[in-house]
């Protein structure tokens, strides 16, 4: 069977076969011109907050001749009034061709998608999935590096939370790679994407201090511990500002070592990193709109 | 000569190798508490494939397939006899869905299905041991974590 994305859904990165991770990245040079989408609208539904995600999928849409209806706080809406999220989908489906959307509740955008018949992309469900944002992550690495087997990951900060990670471990799974997981105990990767990686044959370890691995690795994958998902504000206190990446960090560290963070960041890496040829965080910011294009184009059928 | 530690029934069904541990969830399961036919249970008898089994005997009730799921989850090593005139006329064997609906909770409180009005899914993966995979919040429950709904 032919690789097909017209009318589909994004909802996990799961979703995707490895075939089909490398046709979106592949298809970033059938992009041209600026009408590709003129006249479809991008209906961009964010019930919770997001300034990269919502505006790298709204410029795409724009750059592409299409325009943009949506909300990006739920208080302005009738969900304040207590709308069901069926009845918010079935209302928005009407008005858009196409729906991006982030909830803060897990599986929300499953779900959403079976109420309506266009096509709905994830723009991050609770803890679950992000998966534009993992397509962006290894897009940036097959640029830059080159190729995405035969290299080793470190990702550091927040395992427990952060579903950047979770999606881009899995990804990466189609790949030949050797990942560390580095956080405190408390903020361990769970269990259940353990045991995934475990039966996909990944080599992964877990490791609560950087500095003893951090000469093995070609990518460190940054995360900020995330204030909103700690229900005890004192245990953010306790865990914020764990593990900083400063200009000493770099000296134990292969000297192509490329450092990445799917912003926003908060203080785990010092400016003075920024203009360090290690730094790629504001490339791989910048390779949203481009993914984010293709995955426009494809779904709304504009190219193939 | 066999022993029987419950009698027989004139029709209706025989669960059978049970383990142990299940065979009280089996009767909760099939509400067998609101059941007003004869309804017979053992439990503990010397088992030569278990080592030790529960045997429920439920006159006049033939289960439902979605029954029989609930009881393949918790109890997937269990026989079914279906019995006709104090025969058996049929035997069957349990199977594990590949796809559940609606009869299983999902354990993570943040998951949609705890939020809206709306029928839960997974995914069954069996290999040895089961998981339940819930298709909206990817989470996967091992035996352990299931509550039926």
């Amino acid at each position: 069977m032919g690789i097909a994305f017209k009318g589909r859904d994004l909802i996990s990165i799961k979703d995707l076969t490895k075939d089909e991770l490398l046709y979106i990245m592949n298809s970033t040079s059938k992009i041209k011109g600026n009408n590709l989408l003129k006249g479809k609208i991008l209906a961009s539904l964010f019930f919770e907050p997001s300034t990269r995600t919502k505006l790298s999928f709204e410029s795409a849409m724009s750059k592409l001749g299409g325009s943009v209806i949506g909300f990006g706080s739920p208080q302005i809406t009738s969900i304040a009034k207590g709308e069901s999220l069926h009845d918010t989908m079935k209302m928005v489906e009407s008005y858009g061709d196409i729906i991006v959307m982030r909830h803060p509740i897990d599986g929300s955008v499953r779900y959403a998608a079976e109420a309506v018949e266009i096509p709905v992309i994830n723009a991050g469900d609770g803890v679950n999935q992000h998966p534009t944002q993992t397509l962006v992550d290894i897009y940036t690495i097959r640029k830059i590096i080159g190729r995405l087997d035969n290299l080793t990951i470190g990702f550091i900060g927040d395992m427990k939370y952060g579903r950047t990670i979770h999606s881009l471990a899995y990804a990466l799974s189609h790949f030949k790679t050797k990942m560390f997981f580095i956080s405190p105990k408390e903020l361990r990767m769970p269990e259940h994407y353990m045991e995934e990686l475990h039966d996909r044959k990944v080599k992964f370890f877990e490791v609560e201090e950087l500095s003893k691995i951090s000469n093995h690795l070609d990518i460190l994958y940054v995360t900020r511990i995330q204030k909103e998902r700690f229900p005890d504000p004192v245990d953010y206190e306790r865990f914020r500002g764990i593990y900083r990446i400063d200009k000493n960090t770099l000296k134990n560290c292969k000297p192509s070592l490329k450092i990445m963070h799917p912003l926003p960041r908060v203080d785990e890496i010092t400016m003075d990193i920024d203009n360090t040829q290690n730094a790629i965080y504001f490339e791989q910011a910048r390779n949203g709109v481009i993914i984010r294009k293709v995955l426009l184009a494809l779904i709304l059928g504009a190219i193939k | 000569m066999k022993e029987y530690k419950i009698s027989a029934i004139k029709e209706g069904t025989v669960i059978d190798h049970i383990t142990p541990e299940s065979t009280f969830k089996v009767i909760e399961i099939l509400s067998l508490n609101k059941n007003t036919e004869v309804i017979s249970v053992a439990n503990n008898l010397k088992s030569s494939r278990l080592g030790e089994k529960g045997i429920v005997k439920i006159g006049s009730k033939f289960l439902e397939e979605e029954e029989v799921n609930k009881i393949a989850l918790i109890a997937p090593n269990a026989t079914l006899n279906i019995i006709k005139n104090y025969k058996v006329i049929e035997k069957i064997k349990l199977r594990i869905p590949e796809k559940i609906e609606g009869i299983v909770r999902c354990f993570n409180p943040n998951c949609i299905t705890n939020f809206d009005k709306m029928n839960t899914k997974f995914n069954v993966i069996s290999n040895g041991s089961i998981k339940l995979v819930c298709i909206y919040c990817e989470r996967s429950m091992k035996k352990q974590d299931i509550t039926l709904l």
